[in-house]
């Protein structure tokens, strides 16, 4: 039945080669784990972008609850997580899989790092990857503060302290940050929750999509 | 006729890219004002806050005084509290911001034992001398802020945060 639809499809669309393009690649043998066990430490990349799926769809079920609105945030997290089935599970797995990202972005670095694989001609791939990691470490950063409790306050207070450090442009930054040049309140939850859902994620998928575009391109690096 | 005659093909790029180019703008010069309104925003005058502090119960001895105040922030308004620590040096009345220079924390008077005449931060064990100036080998890069202060009915009334006079 499956094949029936797919032939329908592929009849009048000409679908095989946009999937073999995307999927039917070589895996060269120093990279697969089954030849020579080292090779796991190719798989960190992928991993890295397994739980950033994760956390997109997590994410975006724990939209269906969160409210990003200092009298009810806090509210609507415990509720989420207390009252909803599953609840504790899902944002778990966001809680969770934010750390877990970055320790595998870490370590798909380093072994980026070690095998000399950013060297010519893949220097562009890893100032796009280093520009993943700063794009990571603002979606943690954002996302620290939508719970708003204390713990979500004072970090953000401290990390805005941080952002307003920059010489000449901090005060701006931190402005644009927060919303108000005194207070960290409503306006910075609301921003912050539009950075985290919408702007930076879509600054993300930009930037992976030409991670992988350009890995596609020039293959990966042979062995050492 | 000058040489390089604009071809067809060119007018066409130039035509396009200039619609394209005001249309772009078009969207984008609305949302990028509305995102940076805030920094464009003019800060409003501090007025003066009343405090509980009767001015004649300061000693040189600094003192926590608390003072609540109403806050706009942007649709949300609310009653906040602030700290300023607070004391005479002579005739002059001296209140300090509690925020710590370096991070953001909020430093006690004489809370740490080693230490028992200076502002401390807990977070990273920054310290203050008791005008506000932060102790060298310490994390804080600065002095604490210092609030404009005034008298009136033998209250203290405090003003907005400025940075430090008396280091």
């Amino acid at each position: 039945m499956l094949n029936r639809i797919y032939d329908w499809v592929d009849e009048r669309l000409d679908i095989t080669p946009i999937w073999r393009d995307i999927a039917d690649h070589e895996v060269p043998e120093h990279v697969n784990p089954a030849h020579h066990f080292s090779a796991f430490i190719y798989c960190f990349g992928g991993l890295t972008f397994f739980v950033t799926v994760i956390q997109i769809l997590s994410g975006m079920f724990l939209t269906m609850y969160y409210t990003p609105d200092i009298e009810n945030a806090w509210k609507s997290v415990y509720y989420l997580q207390n009252e909803v089935a599953f609840g504790e599970i899902v944002r778990g797995m966001h809680h969770w899989g934010a750390s877990l990202v970055i320790v595998m972005m870490f370590l798909h670095t380093l072994r980026v790092f070690f095998t000399g694989s950013y060297k010519k001609p893949r220097e562009l791939n890893w100032i796009v990857g280093v520009l993943i990691f700063v794009v990571m470490l603002g979606l943690g950063f954002t996302g620290y503060l939508l719970p708003w409790d204390m713990k979500a306050l004072f970090a953000t207070k401290v990390g805005i302290e941080i952002a307003a450090s920059v010489p000449f442009i901090g005060e701006w930054i931190k402005v644009l940050l927060a919303g108000d040049s005194v207070i960290l309140g409503a306006q910075t939850l609301t921003r912050f929750f539009a950075i985290h859902v919408f702007f930076l994620p879509a600054a993300l998928l930009a930037l992976l999509a030409a991670h992988f575009i350009m890995i596609r391109r020039q293959g990966i690096s042979g062995p050492l | 006729m000058s040489k390089s005659r604009v071809s067809r093909r060119q007018f066409l790029n130039y035509t396009l890219m200039g619609v394209g180019g005001f249309m772009a703008s078009g969207m984008l010069m609305p949302m990028i004002r509305f995102a940076v309104d805030p920094v464009l925003e003019a800060g409003a005058a501090g007025d003066y806050i009343p405090t509980s502090q009767k001015v004649s119960e300061l000693t040189e001895e600094p003192v926590r005084v608390d003072f609540t105040y109403d806050q706009v922030d942007g649709w949300y308004e609310s009653e906040v509290t602030g700290t300023a620590w607070v004391y005479k040096e002579g005739n002059q009345i001296v209140a300090l911001s509690p925020v710590c220079k370096h991070l953001g924390c909020t430093v006690n008077w004489a809370s740490d034992k080693e230490h028992p005449h200076q502002f401390y931060c807990p977070c990273h064990g920054g310290r203050y001398e008791k005008n506000g100036k932060n102790v060298p080998g310490t994390p804080p890069t600065g002095p604490l802020d210092e609030f404009d202060v005034k008298e009136q009915d033998g209250l203290l009334y405090l003003g907005a945060a400025k940075p430090n006079t008396l280091v």
